[in-house]
């Protein structure tokens, strides 16, 4: 027992050495986590700054130019120009320098001074539906509190009822806040994978792996070897990340340490054995490359990193079931977020664990008969 | 320049394709597995929200409110007994958001006017948060004009604002996101079927064997360039006849268009490729290179899923060296609005300036010298 | 027209002009320098070697020939080319053959030939006579439309010779091109450059590590750490040395154990085993004093001193020898044991069989070789005994179990060195040594003392920070046998130990080996070096998956014995044997 640990820790220690004594493999593991969390940190927002967009005013009353003016002093809109034609309108919106216009009609102040309802249109530019459909919602409720002014100045019949709107966790939306922990679940996932997903294949490669199968070792330890590495790997990038997380973007820590570290750990375990079996059956390095990518890309994509599993259709649902960083990221965002403990995690540690226990007994299953 | 030497290496390159199944599985399996998966999985449309309602005090009103929620195609509601079993339903996202209408609902609605329809959303994913608060909003402005028809009176709207969304009037997000879809997957065929190809060659000395013939470093780029452009135009061909027909996306723009903005932008991509090749010796670390930077940051930088124009300004300039980034803006208005040459041209030359550079960078960087 | 006159112009001109050339690699702490200064002129028409040891310079030199490098400081002129700014217009009219040539393995022989081709601009109706010549004289022609990776390591020697010649060079560079080649494919490319030298007149430089290659040439250079040790034609080197040479022959015992003695004697410089006998090199021109019990095995008769004699004396006035002394005791339990036993082996990949029943044993403390061509199984056998590729049938015993099926630890017995050399580069000496004596299960103390051992005995002390890639490749294949010794295993195989290594170099290994059977320890070995056939005890010749002959190296070489061969060479054997061999089996077929 004391040589199996024995062997399984010279190894570990040979993996971690040869990952960091290369300076190129050194810089790819530690540099690019760090910076992309950065630049993703803030280049992934959902919140609307600075929509340009452009008014066909053919009104010449104040109360028009007090209409525009609410849009333009909103942090959401900037107004880019006054257009006088509808093709001017059309020609903004085509070639994209605008996302929104407002066409106002010439009765616009002549109808509201009477007290009568008036028309505006808002075009939106439909092809990115995303941002057209968040900024209608922007337009509208700028559109209402306008139409609250003029209620209390002109008199009428005001609505009998108040949406009152409150959002629990991240009062103030901030969509920062949702995406920095799913970035950390990115990246862990990532180094995971890179650490152990090409290890045996580079081994093979370099014809040191014959070199290891004639040792005493038993294929057992040798993936104990291989995997201990990437846990290690992911564990400390993975703090390094959340801390990066707290500390610079200030993404509030509301849950407990020990909730976070079991998800961590689960988690680990399940991307380190997939690492493993693509490892186990890739021949070469680019057949690992090719395997990694192929489980990473839909991993991103299917674990309601960006878009929510609850709008995809039933099928590709029960697909997500089997991606590991989908329960991650409940996790992670339980914890910074919700000030969710361990306790409410079980719905999410137990599959990942299955899916890191039944991966390495694959992995090791594959990794056996590839020897023979 | 010889185009004998030229046509020699790319039909060794392209021998060297057919028989290597991993290319061709990584230009036309890959962007057809993964634009299902993505076509399917990848939608911003909110689908049946779920919604806890609690009603302290039922009444006719608040029935009607809630028919009201009920006919939306939007919501998925279930009733709760009380404040506290709704909160813990949204604590364990069994529900999305609540709507709590007080005691006193009905009563402050016809005394004072301002009886509060009170919504509580999660706010962990902002972005659907807001969604949630649109919809609900939607329908709660609805729900107060039928009311005020039916008492007779009319709701005072001074302005009523229209909304028109040109392109995409039913604002389907799939329309928008397999546009971009294609465009990360093409820079993903990009990257892998070049990073690794000079890498390669290095590693089993082949180069060197190359080196010393009277070839010059253009003629061996562009004897890779030239066929793996052609592979990746096949995958490209195959992911626009999956837009089509498969997911109903409408084509509005010409196929001519189409497809030199893609050849463009695949010379850009695999110039990129070319260019971690050339800068790393060794297969490992032009995949690690490979992996870090295509894929996320064609994802998240290009503007496909996040505004650009939101982001801050250093990485809105950062965003530029992101070839996805034009793309995806072109391949947008290609597929919904047509042939707009005031997006086209500017958007062509930026790919072009990064083109040359990452081909300028691996012409240079890549010399016939083994030091 | 034009082209004949250049060539014509070019005559009296010397095809090579390098002036105080110097290249050096790394930077800062890690710099090291490749050429110092180095000053060369060779004329057209010309065969050159360059000999030297490992780390010499001699690979640096042919890339900045081929303009491939770019120099430091100095002059190169080649073919009166400036290099490397005309290196281009230099390239269209050499031929470049490196020491690992890439042939592309997913294209046939044909299509090779065809990018290379394309690649000088031979127009498409010169070719196919060209082809054939190429394919004639490389003996290819039935193989043509076979994937380049599926040839045996000879062939794709050849193809890549023949691809290197596709346009007629006005210079040849071959950097080690007979490295790994058996004796058969290695007689065949020599006879293809000698055509070019004497046929097309081509100028041929090359770099070799046999001194039989090196002696067939106009011109040799032998190189040391960067510096040019000597230049001259092979019998004005050998020149200083005449008397330096003598043969003890007939030697009634095995030579091996003679030689570790002899080897040991005063003044003595080299010791080589030349079938019966024993060559001795000396550092004055005395014979060497047998006395006491060597005394009976007569006195070594004067024989003229040849170019490997020169090598090895001119760098052991820069480097004296290391002596690696015999043990002082042997495990003498079970000796005469057999220790492995194989019997009706067979492997197929596919439908090709890569070993066909084949039966032999071997005993404790033996000196083991297994001899064959490329691609003639020895590999595989050892693969198979090593247990990492099952048998497809037949039955292999090593120290009593199959290590296919047997318990982990039955591995520890056995030590295994492989072709490649398969360390972890990025890891120092140390970390290797520390990490296999680890994956052998040692103990710490033991750990320590087999650590302290192996920087001792192989004289890695120097190099332990380094990382093993960077090692010059002597030290290299020392390090691979330090960490197959670190557990002392009983049973020791080593795959192609010496492929590529410099005399030197090779000699201080076979010296460790002889070391190691004396104390006991059984070494299996593959080689393809006939010469170093001459230390085993027992052989196995292969060919084609089969079992050839097996016995002493003198039994084999009797099989030979004939009126017009009385005194053949291990080598002579081997091309006999195999020749025959092939001629029956296509004869049956």
């Amino acid at each position: 027992m004391r040589l199996i640990f024995q062997r399984v820790f010279a190894l570990t220690i040979k993996e971690l050495l040869a990952l960091l004594r290369d300076a190129a493999s050194r810089a790819v593991l530690i540099g690019p986590p760090i910076i992309q969390l950065l630049v993703f940190g803030y280049a992934a927002t959902f919140e609307l700054k600075h929509v340009p967009f452009v008014v066909y005013n053919q009104d010449q009353g104040q109360l028009s130019r007090d209409f525009i003016a609410r849009f333009a002093g909103s942090p959401s809109f900037d107004l880019l120009s006054m257009v006088h034609d509808q093709k001017g309108l059309e020609q903004a919106i085509d070639n994209k320098s605008a996302l929104m216009a407002i066409d106002i009609g010439p009765n616009f102040s002549s109808d509201l001074e009477r007290g009568r309802a008036t028309h505006v249109q808002l075009i939106l530019d439909g092809r990115d539906s995303n941002t057209a459909g968040l900024a209608t919602g922007y337009a509208q409720s700028i559109v209402t509190t306008f139409n609250g002014v003029q209620i209390a100045e002109h008199g009428g019949n005001p609505p009998s009822t108040v949406l009152l709107d409150r959002a629990w966790f991240n009062p103030n939306l901030d969509s920062q806040w949702f995406i920095v922990p799913g970035i950390c679940g990115i990246l862990t996932l990532l180094v995971s994978l890179l650490t152990t997903g090409l290890s045996v294949a580079r081994e093979r490669e370099m014809g040191t792996f014959d070199q290891l199968l004639v040792t005493p070792m038993r294929p057992t330890e040798i993936l104990l070897g291989k995997a201990l590495p990437g846990f290690l790997v992911g564990t400390v990038e993975g703090s390094l990340i959340v801390m990066v997380s707290i500390f610079w973007f200030h993404v509030p820590f509301t849950g407990s340490l020990l909730g976070l570290y079991l998800g961590l750990f689960c988690f680990l375990l399940s991307t380190v054995g997939i690492g493993l079996m693509i490892s186990s059956l890739a021949v070469t390095q680019q057949q690992g490359l090719l395997g990694v990518f192929l489980f990473m890309v839909p991993a991103i994509v299917l674990s309601g990193f960006a878009t929510p599993i609850a709008n995809m259709p039933e099928v590709v649902q029960y697909i997500t079931l089997l991606d590991p960083l989908r329960y991650f990221l409940v996790i992670l965002r339980g914890s910074f977020l919700e000030g969710a403990g361990p306790s409410l995690f079980w719905p999410q540690y137990w599959p990942l664990a299955v899916i890191g226990i039944i991966s390495m007994i694959v992995a090791g299953r594959l990794f056996r008969r590839r020897l023979s | 320049m010889k185009v004998m030497r030229l046509a020699g290496l790319m039909r060794k390159e392209t021998y060297e394709i057919l028989r290597d199944p991993s290319s061709i599985a990584i230009a036309f399996v890959l962007p057809l597995v993964l634009l299902l998966i993505f076509g399917y999985g990848v939608s911003l449309d909110a689908r049946s929200i779920s919604i806890a309602e609690v009603v302290e005090h039922p009444t006719q009103l608040t029935a009607s409110f809630l028919a009201e929620l009920q006919h939306s195609p939007w919501f998925r509601p279930t009733v709760y007994s009380d404040e506290g079993s709704a909160e813990q339903a949204l604590m364990h996202g069994r529900a999305d958001a609540i709507i709590s209408l007080r005691s006193d609902f009905t009563r402050l609605s016809y005394s004072s006017g301002s009886a509060p329809v009170r919504l509580t959303v999660n706010g962990v994913d902002a972005n659907q948060a807001r969604i949630i608060e649109n919809y609900v909003n939607g329908t709660w402005l609805l729900w107060l004009q039928q009311e005020a028809t039916r008492q007779g009176t009319r709701l005072a709207t001074p302005v009523v604002a229209d909304t028109r969304v040109w392109f995409n009037p039913s604002l389907r997000s799939r329309d928008y996101l397999i546009p971009g879809l294609i465009a990360i997957i093409m820079t993903l065929i990009g990257a892998l079927l070049t990073a690794l190809v000079v890498a390669r060659e290095w590693e089993r000395g082949t180069m060197e064997g190359i080196m010393v013939t009277p070839v010059t470093t253009t003629e061996i780029l562009l004897g890779k360039l030239i066929p793996y452009s052609a592979m990746g135009m096949g995958g490209m061909m195959m992911s626009t006849a999956m837009a089509v027909f498969l997911f109903d996306v409408p084509l509005r723009g010409s196929l001519l268009v189409l497809f030199s903005t893609a050849a463009l932008f695949l010379l850009t991509a695999l110039g990129m490729g070319l260019v971690i090749s050339v800068l790393a010796r060794s297969q490992f670390v032009a995949a690690m290179i490979a992996i870090v930077t295509t894929f996320l940051p064609a994802f998240i930088l290009s503007g496909f899923l996040f505004d650009i124009r939101s982001m801050p300004e250093i990485i809105q300039v950062l965003t530029h060296i992101v070839a996805a980034r034009y793309f995806v803006t072109m391949l947008q208005s290609s597929f919904l609005a047509g042939d707009i040459w005031s997006v086209i041209l500017p958007n062509a030359f930026g790919m072009a300036i990064l083109c040359a550079v990452f081909l300028g960078i691996a012409l240079f960087r890549f010399r016939k010298r083994l030091d | 027209m034009q082209s004949t006159l250049i060539r014509a112009g070019r005559i009296d001109m010397d095809a090579v002009v390098v002036r105080n050339l110097s290249k050096s690699f790394g930077k800062g702490v890690g710099r090291r320098d490749a050429l110092k200064s180095i000053s060369l002129q060779l004329p057209l028409g010309t065969m050159t070697a360059f000999i030297g040891p490992d780390g010499a310079g001699k690979t640096t030199l042919m890339r900045l020939l081929a303009g491939i490098l770019t120099p430091d400081a100095g002059e190169i002129r080649v073919l009166g080319h400036l290099l490397p700014k005309e290196a281009l217009t230099l390239q269209s009219q050499i031929g470049y053959m490196p020491q690992h040539f890439g042939l592309y393995e997913d294209l046939t022989v044909e299509e090779n030939l065809n990018l290379f081709a394309d690649l000088h601009g031979i127009p498409h109706g010169m070719r196919e006579g060209r082809f054939a010549e190429l394919l004639t004289m490389t003996a290819l022609g039935p193989f043509r439309k076979r994937l380049a990776g599926q040839l045996s390591g000879g062939m794709k020697q050849k193809l890549g010779l023949a691809c290197t010649l596709i346009h007629p060079p006005q210079l040849l560079l071959l950097d080690e091109a007979s490295v790994g080649v058996d004796p058969i494919s290695r007689r065949e490319l020599w006879s293809i450059i000698q055509q070019q030298v004497v046929g097309q007149k081509v100028t041929v430089l090359l770099s070799t590590a046999y001194m039989d290659e090196a002696e067939r040439c106009d011109h040799v250079v032998l190189l040391h750490e960067g510096e040019i040790l000597a230049q001259g034609n092979p019998a004005q080197l050998a020149a200083p040395f005449q008397g330096h040479a003598f043969v003890l022959e007939n030697v009634p015992t095995a030579p091996r154990n003679l030689q570790s003695r002899v080897a040991q004697l005063t003044g003595v410089v080299d010791t080589v085993i030349q079938g019966d006998g024993l060559r001795i090199v000396m550092q004055e021109p005395r014979p060497p004093v047998l006395r006491d019990d060597l005394a009976p095995f007569g006195t070594p008769k004067a024989v003229p001193a040849r170019l490997e004699d020169a090598f090895v004396s001119l760098l052991f006035r820069r480097t004296p020898r290391h002596l690696i002394p015999l043990p002082t005791h042997r495990d003498t339990s079970q000796d005469d044991a057999t220790v492995v036993v194989v019997k009706d082996l067979y492997r197929y990949f596919g439908a090709f069989l890569a070993v066909n029943n084949i039966s032999f044993s071997v005993r404790k403390g033996e000196i083991f070789g297994l001899l064959g061509a490329n691609g003639a199984g020895k590999s595989t056998t050892f693969r198979m005994l090593c247990g990492l590729l099952p048998s497809s049938s037949g039955t292999l015993r090593v120290a009593g179990v199959d290590l296919r099926t047997a318990t982990a630890s039955a591995r520890a017995r056995i030590g295994y060195v492989s072709q490649k050399f398969s360390l972890y580069g990025s890891l120092s000496v140390r970390q290797n040594l520390s990490f296999f004596s680890a994956a052998y299960g040692l103990e710490n103390r033991r750990r320590k003392e087999r650590m302290a051992w192996a920087l001792e005995e192989l004289e890695l002390k120097d190099y332990t920070a380094m990382n093993a890639g960077s090692l010059p490749l002597g030290y290299k294949q020392r390090l691979a046998l330090a960490c197959a010794l670190m557990h002392e295993p009983s049973i020791l195989f080593l795959d192609e130990p010496t492929s590529g290594v410099d005399p030197l170099a090779r000699r201080e290994f076979w010296a460790r080996v002889n070391a190691l059977a004396a104390g006991g320890t059984t070494c299996l070995v593959t080689t393809h070096f006939m010469e170093e056939a001459e230390y085993c005890d027992h052989l196995v010749l292969m060919s084609l998956g089969e079992i050839l002959a097996q016995g002493t190296p003198t039994e084999i070489k009797d099989m030979v014995r004939r009126p017009d061969l009385p005194k053949p060479s291990m080598e002579d054997a081997f091309i006999s044997l195999i020749e025959e061999h092939e001629l029956t089996s296509r004869r049956a077929s």
